[in-house]
């Protein structure tokens, strides 16, 4: 398979690039930020994205989605990325329509799957605990109780957890394994609090205190959401370094825009050799993130990434490189890459943010360093 | 079964029957490559027996046409190929300018009869080429060269010094830009030539370097004739030969980054420094480096293959080589700056049968070379920021 994009993807590439700028620019964050909006997403986006097939793009055509892939979700990803588009893309879109496709029970995959397609849905996957990604740190526990099981612990980072109509709750049902449980948000005991962050996205902290819920809510088997979580997680990861990408260059693309345009001294400051060579190397720096994330998402496509070792390749370089690409965007626009008025500074804190979603740039060296035995 | 996979199961079955066990496993140092030509020398004679077999396949230069000794794959094909001499890690059958750097020039601007001399005998093995571009006065600013080619009808009579000539001591023929209009704006007065290094007037002589070694020389030219035969392209119009030319050294230079050792660094730095309780290297500062560059190793490698499928599509511009040059050279300097630091004070012994006298140290001095060597790591990024940013007055 070739490292470049299909007719077909490019195509798909084209029509999402199209559809956000003229829908969702970076002026759609600032208005859904600086009104304080209650949902801080556009409900009414999200159904667009459905009627596009965007929002299915990985369910399956059976359940009312678009039936394709990782790469596909990965376009969508940077797309999103580029235009810094508020979405449940990652958490419906990707995350929870993963697990659902993979895991669900027949009922739960014909209750969410079609919905979630058509954009009518917003799922959340509430994992992470502490500041910083580590899934085999978790807490949360699940007991039996009853027909069903009980719910303790405490959820962070979790994408549009304030609006789901879903949870899908990862919990410990022993001490090494773990399971998947669909929470009714209004069950008794959930407690969610939105926190509003730096990128003016959308994340909650989430409570589970003695949260009773039917056998029937598990996502896949008992002690057997691992898998799930981790192919989920895989492609979570990658689409998260697509998204990198588009944040990171469409900074680069601003700042050589203002590197052809702004002069000091009488000269284009573009005719610097000091910005041309630390621009000429972000380029370098950006080609290698592109096929390093390319190659991830092919390979999960392909079904060869089991160990999800080249989402992590991915996904530890575009970290490392959209950071690099808006420290470099705010330094070249000098003052005004400070202001809040300019795009620049809105890069900068969605990329910090996407740098921390589903481990950053270290944890997944570290991944690899584990992997090949150091 | 596609063609695809009964050409794989095919490849590996000849692998299987003719790679010797002598060129399987990683090379121990450079001193084990094999380059062929008219006084060749071969570490074994399982080296020439695996440079024969793979030369008369064409399996040296596997996707130049088969009517000129190349093994006409496609892509998909060649990319089968070498994932198959990796699997069994065997080594590179021939090392050779003629097949990254003067090949791919031949077949795009040589005449046919240049092609049907010149390319069967490269893929062979059996002439060994080396590339007259630098000057004392001229290394990156290549246009400035003044090596003089004077008109005497049917040849010319060359005069001049080059300089940085890689194995000029050791090659039968050499590529080199000379001056024949001196008049004429510096990038448009110059030819690309064909000469062998045997002809009367042409001295070498090598230049010792940090690490110790030689592979370049300085190389005289004093009242050499050449043949107009020998001419390849238009004349006067030999930098675009050279710059096509150049695209494929670059490539090959940034290559060395993505060349990976057999066992992982983190290993090597295993085997030297050991491992904590919790089987992580003992060295966490360094642990941090390794698994940093393994990172930006894989992604460019990935690059690589994305480039040459951009270019196969026509997606990309022919500049792009610069990024492979100048990210896998800064690359291949940073491994062996690990690897000397993961090694210790083993690797700084200079002379002595435990350090293979000092090979890591000299590899190590080597890699300082190639962000200099076929246009500085400066020099390709005032290509990018010109031709692939259009940056003003770039």
């Amino acid at each position: 398979m070739p490292l470049i994009l299909t007719e077909e993807q490019t195509m798909l590439k084209e029509a999402a690039d199209g559809f956000l700028s003229e829908n969702a620019p970076v002026a759609h964050l600032r208005a859904l930020r600086d009104s304080h909006d209650a949902d801080g997403v556009s409900r009414d986006l999200w159904k667009a994205f459905g009627e596009m097939g965007f929002a299915g793009v990985i369910i399956p055509e059976e359940h009312g989605g678009s039936g394709l892939g990782a790469v596909e979700a990965g376009v969508m990803a940077e797309a999103l990325g580029r235009t810094l588009t508020p979405s449940p893309f990652m958490g419906s879109g990707v995350l929870c329509a993963s697990l659902l496709a993979e895991g669900g029970s027949t009922e739960q995959q014909g209750e969410w799957l079609p919905k979630i397609a058509a954009g009518e849905a917003i799922l959340a996957l509430a994992l992470d605990e502490g500041p910083k990604h580590r899934p085999s740190a978790m807490t949360a526990r699940a007991e039996r109780s009853g027909n069903g099981f009980k719910l303790n612990g405490a959820k962070g980072f979790v994408l549009d957890g304030h609006i789901a109509d879903a949870l899908i709750v990862a919990a410990k049902t022993d001490d090494v394994t773990l399971s998947l449980f669909l929470v009714d948000p209004k069950t008794a005991g959930v407690e969610i609090e939105r926190t509003v962050m730096v990128d003016a996205h959308n994340a909650a902290r989430v409570t589970l205190t003695d949260v009773q819920v039917d056998a029937d809510a598990m996502v896949g088997a008992i002690d057997q959401g691992e898998p799930l979580l981790q192919k989920a997680l895989n492609l979570g990861r990658a689409c998260a370094a697509a998204q990198l990408n588009g944040a990171g260059d469409q900074a680069f693309q601003i700042t050589l825009e203002y590197l052809r345009t702004r002069k000091q001294f009488g000269k284009l400051i573009g005719e610097f050799q000091a910005l041309q060579h630390r621009a000429a190397h972000l380029f370098s720096e950006i080609e290698l993130s592109r096929a390093a994330t390319l190659g991830a998402l092919q390979r999960i496509d392909a079904g060869v990434d089991e160990k999800g070792l080249s989402a992590s390749i991915a996904k530890s370089k575009a970290g490392r490189v959209a950071e690099l690409a808006v420290q470099e965007a705010v330094q070249m626009h000098g003052g005004v890459g400070m202001t809040d008025e300019f795009d620049v500074g809105l890069y900068m804190k969605r990329v910090r943010v996407l740098n921390e979603l589903f481990g950053d740039a270290g944890f997944h060296a570290d991944r690899l360093a584990r992997a090949q035995g150091y | 079964m596609t063609d695809l996979e009964t050409f794989r199961a095919e490849t590996r079955a000849w692998l299987e029957a003719n790679c010797p066990a002598e060129v399987r496993g990683p090379m121990d140092s450079e001193e084990d490559r094999v380059w062929g030509g008219r006084n060749p020398t071969f570490k074994t004679p399982a080296h020439k027996l695996w440079m024969e077999r793979m030369g008369a396949k064409g399996w040296t230069a596997p996707e130049w046409p088969a009517e000129y000794g190349g093994g006409g794959l496609s892509r998909e094909e060649a990319k089968v190929l070498h994932s198959e001499l990796r699997r069994i890690d065997a080594q590179l059958a021939l090392s050779s300018f003629g097949i990254w750097m003067l090949g791919p020039a031949l077949l795009q601007f040589g005449t046919e009869e240049q092609k049907k001399r010149f390319l069967p005998e490269i893929v062979r093995g059996e002439i060994r080429w080396c590339q007259g571009y630098s000057e004392p006065g001229a290394g990156s600013d290549l246009a400035g060269i003044q090596t003089r080619a004077v008109d005497e009808g049917d040849h010319w009579i060359v005069n001049g010094q080059k300089v940085w000539t890689s194995y000029a001591d050791k090659a039968d023929w050499i590529f080199c830009l000379v001056r024949t209009d001196p008049d004429a704006p510096k990038h448009l007065g110059i030819s690309f030539v064909l000469f062998d290094m045997t002809t009367p007037g042409v001295t070498t002589k090598p230049i010792t370097l940090i690490s110790g070694k030689s592979p370049f020389c300085e190389t005289f030219f004093d009242d050499v004739r050449v043949e107009k035969a020998n001419l390849v392209g238009t004349l006067n119009r030999g930098w675009d030969v050279a710059k096509a030319l150049l695209a494929h050294e670059r490539t090959m230079i940034g290559a060395m980054g993505s060349i990976a050792s057999g066992r992982p660094m983190g290993l090597v730095a295993a085997d030297s420094l050991g491992v904590d309780s919790d089987a992580r290297l003992e060295d966490p500062m360094l642990r941090a480096r390794i698994a940093e560059l393994e990172v930006d190793l894989a992604a460019f490698n990935l690059a690589m293959e994305r480039v040459g499928d951009q270019v196969k599509a026509r997606q990309v511009s022919p500049a792009i080589a610069s990024m492979l040059k100048y990210y896998g050279s800064e690359l291949n300097k940073r491994r062996h700056e690990i690897l000397m630091t993961a090694g210790g004070s083993d690797t700084l012994e200079w002379e002595s049968e435990r350090s293979g006298h000092g090979s890591a140290a000299r590899d190590w001095l080597r890699t300082k070379a190639n962000s200099i060597e076929g246009g500085t790591s400066e020099i390709q990024l005032n290509i990018i920021a010109k031709h692939l940013l259009q940056l003003p007055g770039a």
